[in-house]
């Protein structure tokens, strides 16, 4: 039990519903530690579960050592938080959304004001220091709501989806930020559905889906262990269908194209192109949405 | 049923909730300040002068002097009770402030507690802001009208805590309805406000007196600006005590139950 987050058997039900399943995990000092998984597989709740705003129904879990049934406040206090939903205060402008926050960390005024300007030219939105944050577009929220969960320097940032509706470029600095973060010794757990996020940002990972966690690791060796290094897909055809049986080769049909998943892709497209009479081939390197669509299957969830 | 009477841990940190609140309304001051100064002159005028040039007095007292400690526990009433009804619900629902404040040290106790707080403080200020105007009518006597203040935060307490339960239960904004014009308006009606209580059928009395909360706080009220003291102050401020108790207890229980699943 060393790690800055420890789960065991961790379970919450809502009634009949059983939103985790007994999943265990443990989060190290200095990581970006990523869950990922569909619509309704529970990462949001055990997010909750760790900022100590859910309890859990049974399992031990432990954040910085304590536990957020007994010492809630006391986890809070080192924690940054940025909620799914946008929760910033209507009533405040940007630098007073910032402060008034600050203050319930009981955060001297003279610091409070002094970080809070500091966030806002960290997060690019010095300019906006006196708006209204109604009159902020969509991205600058998100990154009010970063500045916002660091005021208290928090040892652990709890991130729910934090990226989600944003434009590319938003979702760069957001990245940047949050790698710069890790740089200065943060420990950041978020949820994400974009799998490229998540491959670029984590240094390790879980694929949840009902509750339970399906597979845990670095992402690139979740790639190579459970699909391999490279992909073929071929347009679909009677032809290539047959051919790939007569060759003995494992293959998965999506919509109109058969995906091939290999360790040489070059002697697969050898072996469809002399024999098989392809119409249309690329091969690609594989990546995390491989692995994710190969567990989670390709059902819509919601 | 029993943790809904137990007692919430509610720590100092309330009242950073409070702080918040105040410093919005504190920002915003010119609309705040003036809803009581017209309400006041509007029952003056209204009730006070228009229905007074008929009835002269009431018990030996000048009608306009038995409605003014009437227009003050109003004020009370109606100020903490939609503070803590619609103003609490949109924070809650609507603006999420709740969910971003327990991301903080702050425990949803704190939280509700801060808002039941900042609803009896707005009941404060209500008063002390219509007590000069009442005082320029010349319908209230000093300096036991003084007493207002503090009788204000007690009996804001109370209609705070009584808002918080039905906004912790609540479906929606729209059946916050249900509470003000069935429960606040014949309130503010039949509680020996405008008319004395004993014209009441005696069944009624009773009832008003066993189950409208208000009909204790225009009856010290009125003792305070008359001024007419007598022992039943204590049976009033009893009831307003246990009431308060009462529901600012099961208001925060209520609340803990919505908001932490």
């Amino acid at each position: 039990m060393n790690g800055i987050i420890e789960a065991q058997g961790l379970r919450k039900n809502f009634g009949m519903l059983v939103a985790v399943d007994g999943i265990s995990f443990s989060v190290r000092k200095g990581e970006i530690f990523g869950f990922l998984g569909p619509n309704g597989a529970g990462k949001t709740t055990t997010m909750k579960m760790i900022a100590c705003v859910s309890p859990r129904t049974s399992g031990v879990l432990s954040v910085f050592g304590m536990d957020p049934d007994e010492n809630p406040a006391e986890i809070k206090q080192h924690l940054g938080v940025v909620p799914q939903e946008t929760n910033l205060d209507p009533d405040f402008t940007c630098f007073g959304n910032l402060f008034t926050y600050s203050g319930y960390f009981d955060i001297p005024t003279h610091s409070a004001q002094k970080k809070s300007d500091e966030l806002l030219e960290f997060v690019q939105l010095q300019e906006k220091r006196n708006v209204k944050v109604e009159k902020l577009s969509g991205g600058m929220k998100r990154r009010l709501i970063l500045a916002r969960a660091l005021v208290n320097n928090p040892d652990l940032l709890i991130l729910d989806e934090p990226t989600i509706g944003l434009d590319p470029q938003a979702r760069h600095l957001i990245w940047e930020k949050l790698k710069t973060l890790q740089a200065q010794g943060n420990t950041i757990v978020l949820t994400t559905h974009y799998l490229d996020e998540a491959a670029r940002l984590c240094d390790r990972l879980v694929i949840m889906d009902k509750g339970k966690i399906l597979v845990k690791g670095a992402p690139a060796d979740l790639v190579k262990k459970y699909v391999g290094e490279e992909i073929v897909e071929v347009e679909k055809s009677a032809e290539v269908l047959f051919c790939l049986a007569a060759h003995n080769i494992p293959h998965e049909v999506t919509g109109d194209t058969v995906q091939i998943a290999t360790g040489s892709s070059r002697e697969i497209a050898k072996i469809l192109l002399d024999s098989c009479q392809p119409k249309k081939m690329l091969t690609r390197l594989a990546t995390l949405e491989d692995v994710f669509l190969k567990l989670t299957g390709r059902t819509l969830r919601d | 049923m029993s943790h809904l009477f137990s007692l919430p841990p509610v720590s100092r940190r309330t009242w950073k909730v409070w702080h918040r609140n105040l410093v919005v309304f504190v920002r915003t001051w010119h609309v705040n300040f003036f809803p009581p100064l017209v309400e006041a002159l509007l029952y003056l005028f209204a009730i006070g002068m228009g229905i007074g040039s008929y009835v002269k007095e009431i018990d030996g007292i000048p009608y306009i002097n038995f409605i003014a400690p009437a227009i003050l526990a109003i004020a009370v009433m109606n100020s903490a009770f939609f503070e803590c009804t619609y103003g609490s619900y949109v924070r809650m629902y609507y603006q999420k402030s709740f969910d971003a404040m327990i991301a903080t040290p702050l425990s949803i106790e704190d939280v509700i507690a801060g808002e039941i707080l900042w609803g009896a403080t707005r009941s404060v200020i209500y008063v002390i802001i219509m007590l000069p105007v009442l005082a320029a009518f010349g319908v209230i006597s000093f300096p036991s009208a003084l007493l207002a203040v503090p009788l204000a935060f007690l009996g804001g307490l109370m209609f705070a805590g009584i808002a918080m339960c039905f906004t912790a239960i609540t479906p929606g904004i729209d059946t916050l309805n249900y509470p003000s014009f069935l429960f606040i308006t014949p309130m503010a009606l039949f509680s020996g406000t405008f008319f004395p209580l004993t014209l009441l059928p005696v069944g009624l009395q009773y009832f008003a007196l066993a189950i409208l909360p208000l009909t204790h706080l225009v009856a010290i009220m009125r003792m305070f600006t008359l001024p007419a003291f007598s022992l039943t102050i204590l049976l009033h401020l009893a009831w307003i005590m246990a009431a308060t108790a009462i529901f600012c207890i099961v208001a925060i229980n209520l609340m803990r139950k919505r908001l932490i699943v």
